[in-house]
């Protein structure tokens, strides 16, 4: 009974960071997507939402706002507007002006890009860790057996919700609306839209902007979920959820999601069964096994190269 | 025309007060438990201001201002001199290298012992980026975990020397060895990958190797890395002010001089030079063979290289392990000079910088390498005040590379047969 309710525990655990991890990775994988360049700055973006989110939260404490709901949604509004201008100005700086060159100087581009956002934070707001308030306490708990209880935090609940809504709203958004038809068609075959009247330089905006916003979403909630946030924060998070992307088959939006969850997963069952600290070599093996063995991924198409 | 700019404009600047004002202009501050929010000093607001007001003009006048510049006679008075005879290029290049070398073997003797430990760390970075070089300049193989071969050398060194007490000179060649060894079967099955995922992999690769350096405390240590790592000796001369191994004598009693601090440092340096000479001296040698041929090959194309016959794997698995030896000798002498290290210094940031080192030298040119590691490494040193701005001028220079000149500062020239002008 015991090793059941561990095994739930961990499930419910490593669901709740892999749904935020497939919040990130929808940003890489619509990017890698429409211009084949993987966005090395995606993780700085999102530890730039996770701040601003902070920043809006202790500014309305000062201003001495105590209703929860506002609180959290004028935060979820600042971060997600100051990471979409980022996103939008990253694009605009460092990937427009080398699109379309030889793959290595995008990628280059985006790695000095991290690089650049991690010490702008670390010099605006220092290198320590700063405290996220809990705003959200309490669990549900049950089952107890033999001292160990399975408990269901309302963070985890509000992190499940928040990232169903958002995952429907872009589903909606992709299959429904005039860019998101827009965003397909660029994907599918950049030339081709271009010349069917599609301003392509705007759906590529549209798209960082898309996934930037989500990343900041991503960046509040893990923000709370953890307790601290620090300019080294969006690093790993943002390896995580390009693995998760990977996993899934770049390029596919379910795929992310679909491998989001799996990596949390994994995760959470190493951490929970052998140690906390081999989670990230897992993540990584479990990264560098997939390139080996099915570099499509789960829901992939096979890219064929063409002369 | 105009009303489409400015609303362009507008958007631009309203967009940089947005980036800049949360995260430059309220800063959290730690109170106790609590978390605070402090407005910044009114020069940082002022800042953010101007530089709102400055990509508002630039957006607006845009197009004038680009057709300006277009306009504007080349400020470089040598952009439209013919370019040298290769020959004599190639002869005044080696002139000029010769000289670097012979100054730097005699320069140590006459300047403080700060400045000749710091050149020691740089051409530590020379053995590194040209390794490096091979791999991305070369071969055109992005890899972002080069810090792990580092790391494998200068631990093999560590290790071997505390639980079997090799020496130096045992342990140089073993952790190039082992170095190189890893870059192999790290190589075999990735490089099947495409560019951009081998450069997720490769960094992947190098995390573990932290991890792993950090977490496996009974053999590494751990966190606190493993101290009392010998310096190297001269035919059985040690440089310290007593002999510590039987059998050893000291260097200074055997020339009958006073004993000095500054020998080891000297003899050291000297070390690190010649191996970063024998480093770009191997590399200039395998550039010209066919392998290296076959390396840019398959850089510039790889569908028309394979179909002339080259085999994938074989020549980029020789490019990756070229590289990891050198990278394992760099780590060995670093292991050498620290006399202790510990997985903080290997991780991703120092990849980071060695590929900075690269790209802003221009991939594949030696001499821009070189000179790139020197500034790298130096100029940070000078000036102090701004260290803190390293980082953050490398990320913004790596950008600005990519953008305007993605050959690098001194590009690569390959040696060609030139045609003669008709008259």
């Amino acid at each position: 009974m015991q090793d059941l309710l561990y095994f739930s525990q961990q499930l419910i655990n490593g669901l709740t960071i892999g749904s935020t991890y497939a919040l990130i990775a929808i940003g890489y994988t619509m990017v890698y997507g429409i211009i084949g360049m993987i966005n090395f700055a995606h993780g700085e973006i999102y530890m730039i939402g996770a701040y601003t989110a902070l920043i809006a939260i202790t500014g309305l404490a000062t201003l001495g706002v105590a209703w929860l709901p506002l609180i959290l949604i004028v935060a979820l509004l600042c971060a997600m507007i100051v990471s979409s201008s980022m996103g939008w100005a990253v694009e605009r700086v460092a990937y427009r002006p080398v699109r379309g060159r030889h793959r290595l100087i995008p990628l280059i581009s985006a790695i000095g890009m991290s690089i650049f956002l991690q010490n702008y934070v670390h010099l605006a707001q220092g290198s320590r860790n700063i405290g996220f308030p809990a705003l959200i306490d309490g669990s549900f708990r049950f089952g107890s057996s033999e001292g160990f209880q399975l408990s269901l935090s309302y963070m985890q609940i509000t992190i499940f919700i928040t990232t169903l809504i958002c995952m429907t709203v872009l589903s909606l958004f992709i299959s429904r609306s005039r860019i998101g038809r827009a965003c397909r068609a660029v994907s599918q075959d950049l030339g081709m839209a271009n010349l069917l009247g599609i301003d392509t330089n705007r759906i590529i905006s549209a798209t960082f902007v898309i996934g930037a916003a989500l990343a900041a979403v991503a960046g509040l909630l893990l923000g709370m979920y953890y307790g601290s946030v620090d300019p080294l924060f969006g690093f790993i998070a943002g390896l995580k959820a390009f693995t998760a992307a990977v996993l899934g088959g770049i390029g596919s939006i379910p795929g992310a999601m679909l491998g989001g969850l799996i990596l949390g997963v994994a995760e959470s069952m190493t951490s929970g069964y052998l140690s906390g600290e081999y989670k990230d070599v897992v993540a990584f093996s479990l990264l560098i096994l997939i390139l080996l063995f099915k570099p499509t991924g789960l829901l992939g198409k096979p890219e064929v190269e063409k002369i | 025309m105009i009303a489409h700019n400015f609303k362009h404009a507008l958007f631009c600047a309203v967009v940089t007060m947005v980036v800049a004002y949360p995260i430059l202009g309220l800063n959290l501050v730690a109170r106790g438990t609590r978390v605070g929010l402090e407005g910044a000093d009114t020069t940082t607001l002022i800042a953010i201001f101007v530089a709102a007001v400055v990509v508002f003009a630039f957006q607006l006048y845009r197009d004038t201002l680009m057709a300006a510049l277009g306009k504007m006679p080349k400020l470089n008075p040598l952009a439209h001199r013919e370019p040298m005879p290769q020959a004599k290029r190639v002869k005044m290049e080696s002139w000029v290298l010769t000289g670097i070398i012979v100054l730097a073997l005699f320069w140590p003797f006459f300047v403080s012992r700060g400045s000749v430990d710091l050149a020691t760390l740089v051409l530590i970075y020379v053995m590194l980026a040209l390794g490096l070089n091979v791999v991305v300049g070369l071969a055109g193989l992005l890899d972002l975990g080069y810090v792990a071969f580092y790391a494998v050398g200068a631990y093999t060194f560590a290790l071997l020397s505390q639980y079997m007490g090799i020496s130096f000179w045992m342990a140089l060649p073993l952790g190039a060895l082992l170095a190189a060894l890893f870059g192999l079967v790290l190589g075999f099955p990735v490089l099947r990958l495409r560019g951009d995922y081998l450069a997720i992999v490769t960094l992947g690769f190098g995390e573990i190797i932290r991890i792993l350096l950090n977490n496996w405390t009974a053999v590494t240590g751990g966190p606190n890395g493993i101290g009392g790592i010998p310096e190297p000796t001269l035919f059985g001369m040690e440089f310290g002010r007593r002999v510590k191994e039987e059998g050893n004598t000291s260097f200074h009693e055997t020339f009958g001089i006073a004993y000095s601090g500054e020998h080891k440092v000297i003899f050291l340096y000297l070390i690190a030079l010649v191996l970063a000479v024998i480093t770009a001296l191997v590399i200039r040698r395998l550039m010209r063979m066919p392998v290296g041929r076959a390396w840019e090959a398959l850089r510039e194309d790889e569908i028309a290289a394979r179909s002339l016959g080259l085999s994938r794997t074989a020549v980029k698995l020789s490019a990756f392990t070229i590289g990891a030896f050198f990278a394992g000798f760099a780590g060995t002498v670093f292991a050498s000079k620290q006399g202790f290290i510990s997985p903080e210094s290997f991780v991703f940031l120092e990849s980071a910088i060695i590929l900075a080192i690269v790209v802003l030298g221009g991939m594949g040119s030696q001499l821009g390498v070189v000179l790139a590691a020197i500034a790298v490494t130096i100029l940070p040193e000078l000036a102090r005040e701004f260290s803190d701005y390293r980082m953050l001028v490398f990320g913004a220079a790596m950008v600005l590379m990519m953008v305007w000149r993605p050959q690098g500062l001194m590009p690569m020239r390959r040696a060609h047969i030139e045609l003669k002008r008709q008259e």
